[in-house]
């Protein structure tokens, strides 16, 4: 039951009502900016004659969740990748790492933490719609469960081609998404990224990562091995000296 | 014992870098109040943008891969059993052990929370890479220490430990080899994760050998400058027939490195990125011309090898090359894709060097106090603060 948003550029007004119902439900300070910060977790806009959002993208395997080194950073069963402030030590790697550059921090503050989307975790869980998607007035934002997202967008596709761009953003992009978007203008003219792989980054350091116990194995028992060759040549090399008549070619090998 | 030219001249010295040492320590303290007072933005260049910079491309990726020498050279006498090394032994670890010190108290800045940096012995995330170099930093800066407390066992005359941890020592230098082998490649292996971001003169899908491989030559490099170093204190010639095959091993260290990144960039299809002689290309042909193609030719021929000036000087270059590359790695090449120009703040500068400088003032104190070098610890009349001189600030 994997739940997501699709945000559909074609509809969007740009009255800005989700990014003010966002700040409202997660109680975030200071006035809606023009980008998103740790303060503001989405945002809109305007981008070549269309109005575009910008939030986390609730990858569905997340390379923030992934580099995360005390787990504070989780995807849950409902499709939100949460945060917990409380396990976090400030390494920002998920800032570094983001495919989609999400996380942002609070850079001024001397007890800083990540301030990102976390897709109205307590109302998904609930079951009710995240606060943007309640919060807007054409439907430019709608909640419901991914496969069903995926069926919707790909139907407005199909029903007016020569209005979108041919492709679902979130599909494939990094693995798949939780939100989706669907635009009239290719999707790289509006700040988002063209070149992600379809396979979820994280793999990558995984395929690493995975090998290492078998590595340490075999890297200790070849650094012994050199050992007990070098000292018993040793060894030898001083009964040859030492002990005349005896040969030690055998014990050399 | 010196002629008087000299002792006129190291009256002065003493006394200047003193004072150059005493402003850069008032300077970090500075610093270091409104880092904690303030937070990150106020002192550093670091953004949502551009989230790891100078902290973490120099102090955290150079500090870790300049003191691979001790795990080299330890593996070299202990496992190879080429005793002949073992005079330099010594200062190779401490060496290593106080660039583990500087990396930590670097990273006590760096991150958002650093009282929390225990966290990764609690929480576990064994998917994260960050997780990984944690525990491998943490382990061997135990090791380093353990291997280095005989020295202070010895010093204050307890015989029975000392004699105890040499009986651990191969055991030791195997679990400290590991250690090293997995955290100096896994400083690679961090920025596997970014293959949309890193420019491709230094992605690749072996970042994590290149990075563990040039750590090696690199780390030689650091020895024989340590050497040379530490020969000036004692007013002695260099130990040419020890230093001479290291050199040797720098070189197939480096030429091997040298070329992967060429097969790495060539198979991403880069080279025109080189030839186009843009910001990234002319950054990359900096690194690798100091980094690889100097050391490696010059070192090369038998004649230069075996002449001091051109050993020390060579391995200076591998040095300078390495770090290059390691801020390349993490600043030149994460810019683009950053839309952002990073240039570190000044106050990000004082915080590096001042901690380069701290480290070699525990150096230069460490080796007049312990048996650091075959000939027993310093006499204060040759004295160290003559070796701190800024020419070079990367040997800590």
């Amino acid at each position: 039951m994997s739940m997501g948003l699709l945000v559909d550029t074609t509809r969007c007004i740009g009255c800005g009502a989700c990014s003010s119902a966002c700040k409202e439900q997660n109680k975030l300070p200071g006035p809606v900016e023009e980008v998103t910060t740790a303060y503001t977790w989405t945002t809109v806009q305007p981008r070549e004659g269309v109005n575009v959002r910008r939030l986390c993208m609730h990858c569905e395997v997340p390379t923030c969740v992934s580099v995360c080194p005390v787990g504070a950073l989780q995807k849950t069963p409902e499709g939100p990748v949460v945060y917990d402030a409380k396990k976090c030590m400030g390494c920002r790697y998920c800032m570094m790492a983001c495919p989609f550059d999400v996380p942002k921090y609070q850079w001024d503050r001397p007890v800083p933490v990540v301030g990102k989307c976390i897709m109205c975790t307590s109302r998904v869980k609930e079951g009710k719609p995240t606060a943007c998607a309640e919060a807007c007035p054409v439907e430019a934002t709608v909640f419901g469960k991914r496969d069903d997202l995926i069926w919707e967008a790909r139907t407005r596709l199909r029903k007016e081609p020569e209005k979108y761009v041919n492709h679902v953003y979130g599909l494939t992009e990094a693995g798949g998404t939780s939100v989706l978007m669907v635009s009239s203008v290719p999707f790289d003219k509006l700040g988002l990224k063209s070149n992600l792989p379809s396979e979820p980054p994280a793999m990558r350091t995984w395929q690493v990562l995975s090998n290492i116990p078998d590595f340490v194995g075999v890297w200790a028992v070849f650094l012994y091995g050199v050992h007990w060759i070098t000292a018993r040549r040793e060894v030898v090399a001083k009964v040859e000296h030492h002990g005349n008549g005896r040969n030690g070619q055998g014990g050399r090998s | 014992m010196n002629t008087p030219l000299v002792r006129t001249q190291r009256r002065f010295r003493p006394g200047f870098w003193t004072a150059v040492f005493a402003v850069l320590v008032v300077a970090f303290c500075v610093v270091t109040f409104l880092r904690f007072s303030r937070g990150l933005g106020a002192v550093t260049h670091l953004s949502d943008s551009f989230p790891w910079g100078l902290w973490i491309g120099f102090d955290l990726l150079c500090g870790v891969g300049l003191a691979a020498g001790a795990f080299t050279l330890t593996a070299i006498v202990h496992l190879f059993n080429l005793k002949r090394f073992e005079p330099i032994v010594r200062p190779t670890i401490l060496t290593g052990f106080l660039g583990y010190a500087f990396v930590i108290l670097a990273l006590l800045f760096d991150l958002g929370q650093p009282w929390r940096i225990w966290h990764a012995i609690i929480y576990w995330n064994p998917h994260s890479v960050m997780f990984e170099v944690a525990w491998c930093v943490m382990l061997y800066t135990t090791v380093l220490a353990v291997e280095f407390s005989p020295v202070v066992f010895e010093r204050f005359g307890w015989h029975a430990p000392a004699r105890f941890i040499h009986g651990l020592i191969t055991p030791l230098v195997i679990l400290g080899v590991i250690l090293s082998t997995l955290h100096q490649s896994s400083l690679g292996s961090l920025y596997l994760i970014v293959p949309s971001k890193l420019h491709p003169l230094w992605y690749s899908p072996m970042l994590p050998l290149h990075f563990f491989i040039s750590a090696i030559g690199a780390g030689i490099g650091m020895v024989i400058l340590e050497s040379y170093l530490s020969r000036r204190a004692f007013h002695r010639h260099l130990e040419m027939d020890l230093l001479e095959p290291l050199a040797r091993g720098m070189v197939v260290a480096l030429g091997i490195y040298g070329l992967l990144r060429l097969e790495s960039i060539h198979r991403n299809g880069s080279f025109a990125s080189i030839l186009a002689f843009g910001y990234e290309g002319r950054m990359f042909l900096l690194e690798f011309t100091i980094g690889v193609i100097l050391p490696v030719v010059l070192m090369s021929f038998r004649r230069l090898r075996t002449h001091p000036d051109w050993l020390v000087g060579s391995a200076f270059l591998a040095v300078l090359g390495f770090v290059a590359n390691r801020l390349n790695v993490s600043i030149t090449g994460m810019e683009r894709a950053a839309g952002v120009r990073y240039i570190p703040s000044g106050m990000e500068i004082i915080v590096s060097v001042a901690l380069v400088a701290m480290g070699m003032a525990v150096f230069a104190f460490a080796v007049r106090f312990f048996d650091i070098f075959p000939e027993g610890a310093v006499q204060s009349a040759s004295r160290p603060p003559e070796r701190i001189p800024g020419s070079l600030p990367e040997s800590v």
